[in-house]
């Protein structure tokens, strides 16, 4: 049986950075975005050499904002991509799409450059939240954007939502997936929003002092939990922590980081896992154009042990859980013994159950997984 | 070495309330007696321990001798003998003042006169020491050495005028100190030829020489050989070297007569043997009676010590071993808490005491620690006539067996300028304080007397006393004795478990408002779990107070971004890593510092 794989592609450009971003993200000029693609080219080029024996399922374009470039940029890379790897004919092709970026013609060159799934950022069917946000786009401009692409014969369609907003209502949020789930994209993210720090957001937000500006606790967990009831009312299912879909229509590409499939990041800052290491590109943009040594930074080799962890905290994002008896194959060892009294304890303390082979994280337990994940660590 | 007469020594120390400059002080008379270069002094001469130069506190008493050719053209010994400035080494200072004859009384030419000078120079005057003042800090802006002149007069009732005006720090007028000493302290006296009397005021540990015991020869001689006996321990040893005390160095010599000061040393393989106040003697020619003065040394404050990490056990109790060595006041023994597991319950001084302690283990020794809430010594009478001293909450007989309890009562005094009298007399009510008395120094200054339990000031009432008189009180107190009091046994439950090693002895009539605060103040210290948890206080199986800490209802990552599982382990490590300093009690996990709340219950 032939090697399998998942690609990443990192574009870290954007129109503007949002006001809650963390991502690795910048406003650039067309120029640097085609010095960035030629040397991405490169990597393509460079990197594909060990895995000429490996089958890619699945290729993920994200950013950024990646439908920022223009289609031949896109159009380029994936010509690299597929002289240089063996893409499955069957994959799944994802690209990330700000609305207001995409026109028809960029659309009808993604179909040809063969990507057949696109993720709209969204976050918000209220444009006052779109503003509160930073966004460059109106929800009218999303549902343009939407139109077109299927016009355009995109059958796979992702929507990123975010609950918990500043000045965001339990109505608000709730009118939003439902605008959303109106127009029956197959794929819904559902994000919980997050203050991070060096954020415009942790500025204002941060720290306490978003008290009586985001909204209170109580309100944030009930969007939280009614997204799962409202949508699967409209016929998504809840397959991973924040991710929603149509039966079938799952993410391939995300599903594989939680299951240890080897994955290639390519691009600034990209994160892989081959061979059982974890490394990433570098994060300096002029280091990575320059195509300096070292590129790879951070590289760790996976211990049994950090694999066993990862076993876990990574698993366990998946709404079905981990399986008991995989871990005790793969490992040799039973998941009780290697963390004993644990399992029994998180179900007990009503943060997991156990459905017969599969140990998974209960409603609550999603509600608080970090505090959970952070107990399968050995150390 | 030279011989010198009788005459021609002084045995002193310097008094002072705390940051007066007697440590500055110290290092100028060494510096101008010419015992050591400029070059060679360390700021201060006589801390040597890094803690102490940091707070500023001398802890240890210690001496040194050095040599000083006064303007009559002769040369003195000097033997400048070192005293601890905290109350919590009263006795010490007791012990390093008997072995004076005289002392310097320094005052701060700004502040002037504190709780703690006057309850010195009392102590002073107790021993028949000569005592003459010098008037500190003139340099500063603030000085009034006239105002302060006249308040030593008014105050203590010696005479001030024609004291010394220096400043220590910048060496102005030392030698009028210096001339002081020759001229106002006696010499001493006692004779060569008696049996040996000679007073042990310090002892210090040397891995190679065993106990290096100081001590003021009182009568008679001690050379290599003397076959010595500590008249209350009832140790004998022979003496292996004497000496006397350069600065910072041991200097051996012939031998130690009536009126000197030196060291000792006989193979003495423990500080217990060489107790603070015992009498030295000569076995075969055993003076008559021991010196006055001595007791044993009994710790009033007592806490539980725990290696934050269990298996630093072992470490802990050697580290501990190895500070016995040199302190004999430090006592401690093996105990266990179902929350803490096996640790010790330490006996010290006071809270002071306790603070060093736990700072040199934590510094010298690196152990993480965890300590429990500070308790005084209780006597418990108990119904079938037995009177037990409880130093462990945990170890109260059931409320049925006892008759009533006693516990430590001090005598206060505390020096306060009158704007903040009315603050101060509040502060002693309410810490349950019965008022003496209250005399004017002059008409800015009070002297406040109170009674006061020893357990409503161990914890915090210093740093409330300063924060209610803005820096300006003083404060000093002498145990008087147990009184009868209404004491109950406050627990705390932490998830329907009685924690042991939280629970505290509180006067009756605040057994209330202490178990409230304490569930409050671990409400904050405990982290949110997956399940409710009650904290609650109990007195007698009782519950007087109740917090709840909730459950936690969102703790998630943020999106994991292209597969970059490195950083969210990072961050779940970093969650993790907050745990480890956590204890577990029953199936809550209590943070290490949860269990010194206690302490802060006065906090804001």
């Amino acid at each position: 049986m032939m090697k399998t794989m998942e690609l990443y592609v990192h574009i870290p450009f954007c129109a503007r950075k949002c006001a809650y971003c963390d991502f690795l993200s910048f406003p650039q000029g067309v120029e640097v975005q085609r010095q960035y693609v030629d040397r991405l080219i490169e990597e393509i080029k460079t990197a594909s050499a060990g895995f000429r024996d490996t089958t890619v399922t699945s290729v993920f374009v994200g950013g950024g904002t990646p439908s920022i470039l223009e289609s031949k940029e896109i159009v380029r890379i994936f010509e690299a991509l597929r002289h240089n790897f063996h893409i499955e004919e069957t994959a799944e092709i994802s690209m990330e799409a700000n609305p207001g970026t995409v026109t028809e013609s960029k659309l009808r060159d993604y179909r040809t450059a063969g990507i057949n799934r696109l993720s709209f950022g969204l976050q918000s069917a209220d444009n006052e939240e779109l503003v509160a946000l930073g966004r460059i786009h109106t929800y009218e401009e999303f549902l343009e954007s939407y139109r077109l692409a299927r016009a355009c014969g995109f059958e796979n369609i992702n929507v990123d939502l975010m609950s918990a907003l500043p000045g965001q209502t339990v109505d608000s949020w709730l009118e939003t997936l439902k605008k959303v789930a109106a127009l029956k994209p197959e794929h819904i993210s559902a994000y919980s929003l997050i203050i991070e720090e060096g954020t415009p957001f942790y500025e204002a937000y941060g720290e306490e002092r978003g008290e009586g500006l985001l909204p209170d606790e109580d309100s944030e967990r009930e969007m939280y939990h009614k997204t799962k009831t409202v949508l699967k009312e409209l016929g998504y299912e809840r397959y991973e922590i924040s991710n929603y879909a149509k039966p079938g229509k799952e993410c391939r590409h995300n599903i594989g980081y939680w299951t240890g499939v080897p994955y290639l990041g390519l691009g600034l800052g990209a994160s892989s896992y081959i061979n059982g290491c974890r490394f990433n590109n570098t994060s300096d943009l002029e280091e990575y154009l320059s195509g300096a040594a070292g590129q790879h930074c951070d590289e760790i080799a996976l211990t049994e042990q950090d694999m066993q962890e990862e076993f876990f905290f990574v698993g366990l994002r998946m709404v079905r859980g981990v399986s008991l008896r995989q871990f005790e194959e793969q490992f040799g060892v039973a998941a009780e013994a290697v963390y004993p009294g644990l399992l029994e304890r998180l179900v007990r303390e009503g943060g997991a159950e156990i459905s017969g082979d599969y140990f998974r994280l209960t409603e609550y337990g999603m509600d608080v997984s970090n505090y959970i994940m952070a107990e399968f660590l050995q150390a | 070495m030279a011989e010198y007469s009788q005459e021609k020594i002084r045995n002193f120390c310097i008094i002072a309330h705390i940051d007066h400059g007697k440590s500055t002080l110290a290092d100028r008379i060494i510096e101008h007696t010419g015992l050591l270069t400029s070059r060679e002094m360390q700021s201060q001469v006589l801390d040597n321990m890094d803690l102490e130069r940091e707070r500023g506190i001398t802890i240890k008493s210690q001496a040194v001798r050095t040599v000083y050719r006064a303007k009559d053209g002769e040369e003195y010994i000097f033997n400048l003998i070192d005293t601890p400035g905290h109350v919590d080494f009263n006795y010490e200072v007791s012990r390093s003042l008997a072995a004076c004859d005289g002392a310097i009384l320094v005052v701060d030419a700004a502040q002037g006169i504190e709780a703690q000078t006057l309850a010195n120079v009392y102590l002073a005057l107790d021993h028949d020491l000569e005592v003459f003042p010098v008037i500190n800090k003139i340099d500063l802006p603030s000085a009034d050495p006239e105002r302060v002149a006249n308040e030593i007069e008014d105050v203590i009732g010696i005479e001030a005028h024609d004291a010394p005006k220096i400043s220590a720090k910048i060496g102005l007028n030392i030698e009028d100190v210096l001339e002081s000493v020759v001229t106002k302290i006696p010499a001493p006296e006692g004779d060569p030829e008696a049996p040996l009397q000679a007073l042990i005021f310090d002892s210090l540990y040397d891995p190679y020489r065993g106990v290096i015991v100081f001590c003021r020869i009182k009568e008679g001689t001690v050379k290599k050989g003397t076959p010595i006996k500590m008249m209350a321990t009832g140790a004998t040893y022979d003496v292996v070297e004497v000496g006397y005390f350069g600065a910072g160095q041991f200097i051996p010599c012939e031998e130690l007569s009536a009126g000197m000061v030196g060291y000792i040393t006989a193979s003495i393989k423990n500080v217990k043997d060489t107790r603070v106040g015992d009498t030295i003697t000569n076995r075969s020619n055993p003076c008559a009676a021991p010196l006055p003065g001595y007791k044993k040394v009994t710790s009033m404050v007592y806490c539980g010590l725990y290696p934050a990490d269990g298996a630093k056990y072992p470490e802990l109790r050697d580290a501990l071993e190895k500070l016995q060595l040199n302190d004999a006041s430090l006592f401690f023994e093996p105990e266990t808490s179902v929350a803490l597991g096996f640790g010790f319950r330490c006996g010290f001084l006071g809270l002071l005491h306790l603070e060093i302690i736990q700072e040199r283990l934590e510094r010298e020794y690196n152990l993480d620690l965890v300590t429990t809430a500070p308790s005084v010594v209780y006597r418990i009478h108990k119904t079938n006539g037995e009177m037990i001293e409880l130093t462990n909450p945990t170890n109260m007989p059931d409320p049925a067996e006892i008759e009533y309890m006693e516990e430590p009562i001090v005598t206060a005094e505390i020096m306060v300028t009158t704007e903040f009298v009315g603050a101060i007399m509040t502060l002693c009510q309410e810490r349950r304080g019965v008022y003496l008395g209250m005399e004017y120094m002059e008409s800015t200054r009070a002297l406040l007397k109170y009674e006061l339990p020893l357990n409503e000031i161990i914890y915090d009432f210093f740093d409330a006393l300063k924060s209610r008189s803005r820096g300006y009180a003083s404060f000093d107190y002498e145990l008087k004795g147990y009184e009868r009091s209404e004491l109950v046994k406050l627990d705390i439950l932490i998830n329907r478990e009685e924690v042991d090693a939280l629970s505290f002895i509180v006067f009756s009539g605040n057994a209330y408002e202490r178990g409230r605060r304490m569930c409050e103040k671990l409400k904050e210290e405990i982290p949110r779990h997956l399940f409710e948890i009650p904290i609650q206080a109990a007195v007698g199986g009782k519950i007087i107070a109740r917090e709840t800490v909730k459950a936690v209802r969102k703790d998630v990552l943020a999106k994991c971004y292209g597969g970059d599982i490195t950083r969210k382990k990072k961050l779940l490590e970093k969650q993790k890593e907050g745990k480890k300093r956590m204890r577990q009690v029953g199936n809550v996990e209590i943070p290490q510092k949860a269990f010194m709340s206690v302490l802060k219950l006065d906090e804001e």
